[in-house]
């Protein structure tokens, strides 16, 4: 008797010992997206950048709620409207002990816009720059032909190369590690594309020492798939818990749920501009003039939605339901807007009030594999707002479908989703709200076509005032008149949500990304 | 046999430009890879150059002939996502698929054939059709059903097996494989298994079926009266007859073993082709897809050729030559 419970306190030990050393050594995450490449001026989107962010490191940060921060530069003040100088930080090396310096910033800044065949290019970040001076090797001042103040901002969405190691090579190198080298807090291993990505602590990381000495990335894009892999304890931490397994996984023993809001808004938008839309008819299936190019029926639509009844029953609770383009307490975010109300009989009204006391009919478009629950958020959309009299038919579809035919303005009603990455109103103005105007590089998104000289100007103009109180005073004085216009509708914010085993924390970041150095062990 | 394969194989490259056009036409009309591809706040100058770049503001006709002059050099073009050749992209996949789809088809032949055999001679007692009861579940239960029990069961709460991925894999022959060793094989045993269950069935059912009709036949009685062994009988004369049939249903089945495992390879995270072919269909990255149909198509080819050949050697009166 004894001997057997020596013998089980001995098992018992090691296997404690065992998960305690796996603990500290590696940490394996179990992501939903898998990175296209590991260039990080390759391809614009959320898993390239999330992972280019374990290897490499920004010029500035932004934290988890997307303020920004000293990253590899730790200051930036303007020297006067046109001109920016970034302090580099200094005694800091790449993963292969080469110096970074300004040089190196330089390169990245010329690399950006000469990426072949880039899908999806990072050179929104840099037009503006008309000139990049190095003071000394770590001073550098950037030159601009008009104010840009958001030029810091723009600093925080692209990572620095090395001039060393990235000169003259192919995205495929920087793919098979050869040209990966950054300053950031993991070293490159391996990349098993579709299966994992291997990356081993950088003992000489100029920030926080982290308590993993290797990070294994696995991309499981099945959702059941990756929860199931939490529970069973083959990963540590998951991102995008799927809201339907949240109930069970919240009783689950062992592991540990966090939420987090994000950027990443649901709205509509609304042919606002042309006579004739494609998928509106009155009652009979007549052709009518487009009823949506008048403001009352703009909000008879957004006071008929029930904004809280989606965010409880269909998203589960992980909905925020929204006022604006972004949650509030974000840079340019006005105070004063709320989410509308759920008015069905003051809807009833403004269409009435509008010429429309018996509605009309209309086909909201989605697509039904892009955003948390899509297509099931067309479906309580188009009941409620035939629930007021606009008889709504639902036409989902995959999203390579979608939105090709939404940006081809084939639709006059659809649901879209927004997520910006630079974390302030600007953005989201630009490409929503303001007049669809190709010269200029704005309304690249405003399908709605919705358009107001107004908020054309103010944005403008915000964009070369660099006192940034002015800035952002004269932003939301453009997102107030928008939305007074429901230049859009905007429905809610997602919540993201993490699952992590016991012992680990994530608080969750507002961009969704899930970066090593924010997770908490103990 | 020599006039047969010539015919085939001009037969075949015939059905693969065919396959071509319709493939390449098919994946223009879906919609525009770009739309999807490039952030959605850039610019319009910036969304003109990623068009450019990436050859989509050509005509339809010109961009299948920069294709097909491509593709005779073995060139699929480079991946719009991944801008690497697709043909690598999808070589560098296949391993894990082939590895994935023969071992579910070997567990296939050597569970399957067996129990069919014995579900065929003892088809009137409770073995036989409790194997038949077996097999009518493993047909019509869905894969990604079947896919997501085997996880909760075996990962979740027995902790036996791991819940996806592919684990480790040793070099061998240039390829990377997971089944050298034993962590290695233990990632590919639930999905294989997953795979394997449909197949398993089937070969249950169709060598149930060849017994049972052989049984009856004036050879077996005539072998019985000449008083050679049962085993002998079943073992060596039955089995030859029976493998026809059996034969040419798992070639062709091992093909779509192949071409799709997608459901499994999705469930279980394996990076596969399958994997692969889904995701670059959400996004519409066209070389990929459009050279992941013509590398299935060729195969199909390839397997349909195999199973006749082997099909004549099994039964000479097959004639390969007279067939028209």
């Amino acid at each position: 008797m004894k001997k057997k419970l020596l013998i089980s306190f001995v098992v018992m030990a090691s296997l404690m010992l065992g998960a305690s050393f796996a603990m500290a050594r590696d940490l394996t995450l179990g992501l939903k997206g898998e990175p296209t490449s590991l260039d990080p001026h390759f391809h614009n989107v959320t898993s390239n950048n999330e992972n280019s962010l374990f290897i490499f490191d920004r010029l500035v940060n932004q934290d988890y709620r997307q303020k920004l921060e000293p990253g590899l530069a730790e200051s930036w003040t303007p020297v006067n409207d046109t001109t920016w100088e970034f302090k580099l930080r200094k005694g800091v090396t790449f993963h292969d002990g080469s110096p970074f310096t300004a040089e190196d910033v330089k390169f990245t800044i010329e690399r950006i816009p000469n990426v072949p065949n880039s899908p999806s290019s990072f050179t929104f970040a840099v037009s503006a720059i008309t000139e990049v001076e190095i003071i000394d090797p770590h001073t550098i001042r950037v030159h601009s032909e008009k104010p840009s103040p958001l030029m810091p901002r723009n600093f925080a969405a692209f990572n620095i190369v090395s001039k060393k190691a990235a000169e003259g090579m192919t995205t495929e190198d920087f793919n098979s590690g050869k040209a990966a080298i950054g300053t950031g807090p993991y070293k490159l291993v391996e990349w098993a594309r579709g299966d994992k990505i291997v990356y081993e602590r950088n003992e000489n990381y100029w920030g926080k020492k982290l308590p993993w000495e290797k990070i294994i990335v696995r991309p499981i894009s099945n959702d059941g798939t990756r929860v199931a892999a939490l529970k069973s304890g083959d990963v540590d931490l998951i991102n995008f818990v799927p809201p339907a397994d949240m109930k069970h996984l919240e009783k689950a023993e062992g592991v540990t749920l966090s939420k987090s809001s994000s950027t990443r808004l649901i709205y509509l938008h609304l042919d606002s501009d042309r006579d004739d839309t494609p998928m509106v008819t009155d009652n009979d299936g007549n052709k009518i003039k487009n009823p949506m190019k008048d403001v009352r029926v703009r909000k008879a639509i957004s006071k008929a939605i029930n904004r809280e009844a989606i965010a409880s029953r269909i998203m589960d609770g992980l909905a925020i339901p929204a006022a604006q383009m972004l949650p509030d307490g974000y840079e340019g975010t006005s105070p004063n807007l709320k989410p509308e109300k759920y008015d069905p009989a003051g809807a009833k009204a403004l269409l009435a009030e509008a010429g429309y006391p018996d509605g009309f009919r209309i086909t909201i478009h989605g697509p039904n594999d892009r955003y948390v629950n899509d297509g099931d958020i067309a479906q309580a959309i188009a009941q409620m707002l035939t629930k007021v009299g606009i008889k709504t038919e639902v036409n989902t579809m995959p999203k390579a479908v979608y939105f090709g035919k939404a940006s081809a303005l084939e639709f006059s009603l659809m649901l879209v989703g927004w997520a910006t990455d630079t974390g302030e109103h600007s953005n989201c103005i630009g490409s929503l709200l303001h007049t669809y105007d190709k010269e200029k590089g704005y309304g690249a998104s405003n399908r709605g076509r919705y358009s107001n000289p107004v908020v054309d100007q103010k944005m403008e103009e915000a964009l070369v005032t660099v006192d940034m109180e002015k800035h952002n005073k004269l932003l939301i004085e453009a997102v107030e008149i928008g939305m007074g216009d429901v230049g859009i509708v905007p429905i809610h914010y997602q919540v993201n949500v993490w699952g992590t085993k016991k012992g680990l924390s994530y608080h969750g970041r507002t961009d969704g990304y899930t970066l090593p150095y924010e997770i908490q062990g103990e | 046999m020599l006039a047969f394969l010539i015919r085939r194989i001009t037969q075949s490259v015939i059905v693969l430009l065919v396959m071509s056009v319709l493939v390449f036409v098919g994946v223009f009309y879906i919609g525009n890879p770009i739309d999807i591809l490039i952030a959605p706040d850039a610019s319009p100058a910036e969304y003109a150059r990623a068009v450019k770049e990436l050859g989509l503001d050509l005509p339809l006709w010109e961009q299948y002939f920069i294709f097909l002059k491509g593709a005779l050099h073995g060139n699929f073009g480079n991946s719009f996502v991944y801008n690497e050749p697709a043909l690598k992209i999808i070589l560098d996949r296949l391993p894990a698929t082939l590895e994935l789809a023969f071992t579910a088809m070997v567990m296939a032949i050597f569970v399957g054939i067996p129990l069919g055999l014995v579900a065929g001679i003892q088809h009137d007692n409770w073995i036989g059709r409790n194997i038949m009861r077996f097999s009518i579940l493993g047909f019509s239960l869905p894969t990604f059903w079947v896919g997501l029990m085997l996880i909760i069961i075996f990962s979740v709460q027995l902790n036996w097996l791991p819940s996806g991925g592919r684990g480790e894999t040793t070099e061998f022959l240039g390829m990377h494989l997971s089944f050298l060793t034993w962590k290695g094989l233990s990632y590919l045993i639930l999905p294989a298994t997953n795979l394997a269950l449909f197949k398993t069935s089937l070969a249950i059912r169709l060598t149930r079926a060849g017994v049972q009709e052989n049984l009856q036949m004036d050879y077996v009685k005539f072998a019985r009266a000449k008083g050679l062994s049962n085993t002998r009988i079943i073992g060596v004369h039955v089995m030859k007859n029976i493998m026809i049939p059996v034969i040419t249903v798992l070639g062709m089945e091992l093909g779509n073993l192949i071409a799709f495992a997608v459901v499994t390879e999705t469930i279980f995270a394996w990076p596969g082709m399958g994997k692969l072919v889904i995701d670059s269909i959400g996004v519409l990255d066209r070389p990929i897809i459009v050279a992941y149909l013509l590398i299935t198509v060729t195969m199909f080819i390839f397997i349909n050729l195999i199973v006749d050949v082997m099909y004549s050697i099994l039964d000479p009166r097959v004639r390969l030559g007279d067939q028209r």
